[in-house]
């Protein structure tokens, strides 16, 4: 399926915040039963599911803004890489749980500002889901940052692998607060968020947590960009292939 | 089939078909949770009862990505068909968020009772966790996610046993 391009500018909003969160949740059940404790398999299980839950109210109001009859799983399932709008940073593979946890850190530390604006959304669907989705975010930030800490401020090892998993995925965060025409007008309209606006909170956030773990902020000058126009590193496609293998083969699989 | 035509309306008012008809849904339980209904929960938001005999029951998740809310959705349904309700809808809401504080007073003891410690006031920490198994207050978190997105594990420090705790959110 595909949305086109003159499809209503909410459409497409929705469709961007709930692939997020589609593609972070299948990110984070790669991980279960290889954390290196079992208690982690549960919270990497538990915090995927919240953000596949978010995911799929999201793309269930998107169905119904777009009226056509599709459901959730058609928007997750019969889209395409480049249809995909999802930023960079949640597509990104981990090696280790360094890196899953840097990459869940900073992009908990950004749905948390994120969440806390859209809730209070002139459109009460999405204020909602957004409410809801902040408590959660809150919870999952409280844990990841306790990581970061407990790695970057634990053995010389654990420090320069938790450096190395920030580093890692730095590059990747800039695009969190890139502004496009949609955000624009969906600020606007009193309905979204324009991202920029959320950089300050998260900067003081991150920088608090990297203090308190002894480690340093990258100064990495370059910054990827691209996915909120559908142009993905070369890790989605291989996401995608995986998620969307049962239903492409079985076509309305019903669990 | 008209309201008018439901069990039991001959001689009461749709308001009061609609409390007939939440009495009905308290037997429909928590499937991860079976020592609680989703009255006991707050996850049962309301009930209405259309002129024309359309039941619309409406419910909010405890989680986004809680799995019991569906077959909570078919329960629904299954309870009222059994009670001769044929024409039944069931909404989900999300404003106002779901948070343990709608957990009546009854229920946490219940779940007390049934080894699960129940929440404390939600955004607040400072309460200590009671060991549903010895009553100690000495307990740590061992993991702030458990079996179900609603839990965290803990363990007693008095009675050394593990144990659920109902998050506070």
């Amino acid at each position: 399926m595909t949305i086109t391009a003159t499809a209503a500018p909410l459409l497409k909003y929705l469709v961007r915040l709930a692939d997020d969160n589609v593609v972070l949740g299948q990110r984070l059940s790669e991980y279960i039963a290889s954390a290196p404790e079992l208690e982690e398999d549960l919270a990497v299980a538990n915090i995927g599911l919240d953000h596949i839950g978010v995911a799929q109210h999201l793309y269930s109001y998107a169905a119904e803004v777009e009226g056509e009859g599709r459901t959730e799983d058609d928007f997750a399932f019969w889209r395409t890489e480049r249809e995909f709008t999802n930023v960079l940073l949640v597509e990104q593979p981990h090696e280790g749980f360094g890196e899953l946890i840097a990459r869940q850190f900073l992009f908990d530390a950004y749905q948390l500002e994120l969440w806390e604006a859209l809730s209070l959304s002139s459109d009460e669907r999405l204020a909602g889901i957004a409410a809801k989705a902040l408590k959660e975010a809150r919870y999952h930030l409280r844990h990841t940052a306790s990581w970061v800490v407990r790695l970057g401020d634990g053995t010389d090892e654990s420090h320069r692998r938790m450096q190395d998993a920030v580093g890692a995925m730095w590059r990747f965060t800039g695009e969190l607060f890139e502004a496009d025409d949609l955000d624009r007008q969906m600020a606007a309209e009193g309905v979204g968020v324009d991202p920029t606006t959320l950089r300050e909170a998260w900067t003081a956030t991150v920088d608090e947590v990297l203090a308190e773990a002894t480690l340093h902020r990258p100064d990495d000058p370059y910054q990827a960009s691209g996915g909120r126009s559908g142009m993905h590193s070369e890790h989605l496609g291989h996401l995608l292939a995986e998620m969307q293998w049962m239903q492409r083969t079985y076509p309305g699989l019903q669990w | 089939m008209d309201a008018a035509d439901l069990p039991g309306a001959s001689v009461v008012t749709t308001q009061t078909l609609s409390s007939r008809i939440e009495d009905l849904l308290a037997a429909v339980v928590d499937p991860e949770i079976p020592v609680l209904t989703i009255g006991d929960l707050g996850v049962l938001r309301g009930v209405t009862v259309a002129g024309d005999g359309a039941v619309a029951v409406t419910i909010t998740p405890t989680y986004s990505g809680c799995p019991a809310l569906g077959v909570i959705e078919e329960d629904i349904v299954s309870v009222l068909k059994a009670a001769g309700y044929d024409r039944v809808a069931v909404n989900t809401v999300f404003s106002p968020p779901w948070t343990t504080d709608w957990m009546t007073d009854d229920a946490r003891h219940r779940l007390h009772e049934y080894g699960i410690a129940p929440p404390g006031p939600a955004g607040t920490d400072a309460e200590p966790v009671v060991c549903p198994r010895c009553s100690a207050t000495e307990t740590t978190v061992v993991s702030p996610f458990g079996s179900t997105a609603c839990k965290a594990l803990m363990v007693c420090s008095q009675c050394r046993e593990p144990f659920d705790h109902f998050k506070a959110i």
